[in-house]
């Protein structure tokens, strides 16, 4: 006789817990988590930042820092905090953030890992410029360099662009990063030619092409922070259809993604960051291909949380790098562009070694 | 080696797989091979070698091109045999060999990384590799065999630390790509300091060679180049197919029957020795090894990268390349090196319009 009662059902498998679901990411692997560890992260920026107007060849003592904007008497280290120590901490702000925030947009425009703006040939055009004003025109103040290098910047990104994007699929990421090798070598070769020809313009070059936050007025930081700003301002607004491309084009254009409007935006935005900041300190490069990496594998591949910590941490590096190159070789200076590779490369090694092997 | 059948696609099977192919098949090798292929390596091949005899020709003491070919295929001694003998056939003997490794180690590393802007560099050789010649510069001397042996060990060094830091368990390209990009950032910055506190002439010096040049090659230099070019080309040759099914990707390989750690160990070697060659000979001529392959891809139409076609063109690019240097603004003599970037960058700006448009 058959039982009318219900049978009990199969039973279930275990739901897999929470925890085996969430990536390989670890930390921060929740929004709760990610914003936690992002506080820490500003916290972290805010130590930076204190360091580096307080330490230096000759430390300061924080009440005189206070003292410099609160009871300005014209001491000499009253007058050392105003005039170098917090122009040098704005500039390392400002341009942390800009090259991290750039070196990001083109890895995710590219799909490519070794992305930066040195393999793009945006620093080599600022190079050229440069080396056009020093060696040919003659030009030697810092407000030439400014100029020259942001053009230089510019013209290159948008050259690499028009190249990368001629054809009837538009700019493809294999297409825009040739586009990048192929232009900033000639660029690199007629600026190597002309520093060969010319040795006065090779000896100012060669202090140049080192990346340094020392020696810049206030003034310059004044007139780059524009141009950053509406740089960060694109990439925010990018950052999610940045997403969807990260999963191929012709998905993101099923998702109704505009490509070529993303990765049209995004390239201004970089020109913006990356002229903007070589122009400020020179070419900077470790900065933009580290820490966007680095942010990844704690993050996650969402954009958006990438860009906030990049936002955070590429100034951290920056500055850290800068203030370790003040203290190491006392009472020389080494230049942050220097200093930058010392410190975040030992820490990239240690990242990728202790990272789970997965995906990429 | 008997010649087999001949057919599009793989014979008799009736595949269509969008070029048309050649197998020959021996006795116990097989060989398949693009039609297309084929015919760019040969005429790349002609031009390589119309461009050695239009070097051979041309300079301070012009000799006719007829005069040339019969100085080579064995005329009387005067002085045309000397210029063009003794002193001007191992420059282009060597352009074209250097030109070869470079191609081959571009095309093995851009494989073995699955990366278009894979090259030698990014296992940290050729930054190395500076380091070594300013320090040499700094601390030994300046002379041609000194720095080829600082170039040496430097990089030598650079791609061993490079190896063993992405070592665990075993190399996975994808670490041994970050890993290298650390070690160059470390030595780059390394190479800028000691840039910015030597004294201007030496910085000059290693300038020049930072950018690679041909100049001072003669006879003496030809036998060990081509030896340790010829070594590892053979080796590649012996290897056969591995490369190709490495780039389908580690999981791909292993089941096609690929020991994958230790073959990639082994093109390792070979790429980073046929750099080390062209390195020690004549500086770091960089760009070679990161166009070649994707400019030979281009011109072949290949779906990946093809060894032979990259080792035609990088001859081509830089016995080209060094002919120019020479001439372009004599008696001005440039490094190789700024020409290739240049001349090279402009060609492959131009192949990427065409290619952009034809599609």
């Amino acid at each position: 006789m058959v039982s009318l009662r219900p049978q009990p059902l199969p039973k279930q498998p275990k739901q897999p817990k929470q925890t085996e679901r969430q990536p390989a990411g670890g930390v921060a692997a929740t929004n709760a988590g990610r914003s936690a560890w992002l506080a820490v992260c500003v916290a972290l920026l805010a130590v930076a930042c204190v360091l580096s107007i307080v330490i230096g060849t000759r430390n300061i003592a924080p009440g005189t820092v206070w003292n410099a904007f609160a009871h300005f008497t014209n001491t000499d280290d009253q007058v050392l905090v105003r005039e170098l120590r917090v122009p040098r901490t704005a500039l390392g702000l400002l341009v942390g953030a800009a090259l991290g925030i750039a070196g990001a947009l083109l890895q995710a425009v590219t799909r490519n890992p070794l992305a930066d703006t040195q393999i793009l040939g945006v620093n080599a055009g600022a190079g050229l410029f440069v080396v056009f004003a020093i060696g040919v025109l003659g030009l030697t103040g810092i407000w030439s360099y400014v100029w020259f290098a942001f053009l230089g910047s510019a013209v290159a990104m948008v050259l690499v662009y028009a190249l990368g994007s001629a054809g009837s699929r538009g700019a493809t990421p294999i297409q825009l990063t040739l586009a990048g090798v192929a232009l900033g070598a000639v660029m690199e070769g007629v600026s190597a030619g002309i520093r060969l020809l010319k040795p006065r313009a090779f000896d100012y070059l060669r202090f140049w092409d080192v990346g340094t936050l020392a020696g810049r007025p206030l003034s310059i930081a004044g007139a780059v922070a524009p141009f950053v700003a509406a740089g960060l301002v694109l990439a925010l607004a990018v950052a999610r259809s940045l997403n969807a491309i990260a999963l191929g084009d012709d998905l993101a254009r099923s998702l109704g993604t505009n490509i070529a409007r993303a990765r049209a935006l995004s390239m201004i935005a970089v020109t913006l960051l990356v002229g903007a900041a070589t122009a400020a300190v020179g070419p900077i490069g470790f900065v933009g291909l580290m820490v966007p990496h680095a942010v990844r594998w704690v993050v996650g591949p969402d954009q958006r949380w990438i860009f906030a910590y990049t936002m955070v941490c590429a100034p951290v590096l920056l500055l850290a790098a800068d203030v370790a190159g003040r203290v190491v070789i006392r009472p020389a200076e080494l230049q942050a562009g220097i200093a930058t590779a010392f410190v975040g490369a030992p820490v990239l090694i240690w990242l990728i070694r202790r990272r789970t092997v997965s995906g990429q | 080696m008997g010649s087999g059948p001949v057919g599009s696609g793989l014979a008799g099977s009736g595949l269509d797989f969008g070029r048309r192919v050649v197998v020959v098949r021996g006795a116990s090798v097989s060989l398949r091979f693009g039609v297309r292929t084929a015919v760019v390596c040969g005429v790349l091949g002609l031009a390589a070698l119309a461009v050695g005899v239009l070097a051979l020709g041309t300079g301070e003491f012009e000799v006719p091109v007829g005069e040339v070919v019969r100085t080579l295929l064995g005329g009387e001694p005067g002085p045309a045999r000397l210029v063009i003998v003794e002193w001007r056939l191992p420059r282009v003997l060597l352009s074209l060999l250097i030109g070869m490794a470079l191609g081959l180690s571009g095309a093995v590393f851009q494989s073995l990384m699955r990366n278009p802007l894979g090259s030698p560099d990014v296992i940290g050789f050729n930054t190395g590799a500076y380091t070594g010649v300013l320090v040499t510069m700094m601390f030994v001397g300046r002379d041609y065999y000194q720095t080829a042996a600082g170039a040496l060990a430097g990089g030598l060094l650079a791609a061993a630390v490079v190896y063993l830091l992405a070592y665990r368990k075993g190399v996975q390209g994808f670490r041994l790509i970050i890993v290298g990009i650390a070690v160059s950032a470390i030595l780059g910055a390394a190479n800028q300091w000691f840039v910015i506190k030597v004294n201007l002439q030496t910085a000059v010096a290693a300038a020049i060679w930072g950018q690679g040049s041909l100049n001072t090659l003669t006879w003496d230099q030809f036998l060990p180049v081509a030896v340790s070019v010829a070594l590892p080309t053979a080796l590649l040759v012996a290897l056969g197919p591995r490369l190709s099914l490495l780039a389908m990707g580690d999981d791909a390989a292993a089941a096609l029957g690929v020991r994958t750690e230790r073959s990639r160990l082994a093109y390792l070697v070979i790429g980073v020795a046929l750099t080390a060659v062209a390195t020690a000979a004549a500086g770091p001529i960089s760009f070679v090894a990161l166009a070649v392959p994707q400019l030979a891809r281009l011109l072949t139409r290949t779906a990946g990268i093809a060894m032979a076609p990259s080792a035609v063109t990088g001859a081509l690019l830089l016995a080209t390349s060094d002919w120019l240097a020479q001439r372009a603004f004599a008696p001005t003599q440039l490094p190789v090196g700024i020409v290739t970037v240049s001349l090279g960058g402009v060609y492959f700006a131009w192949l990427l319009a065409g290619h952009a448009r034809s599609r």
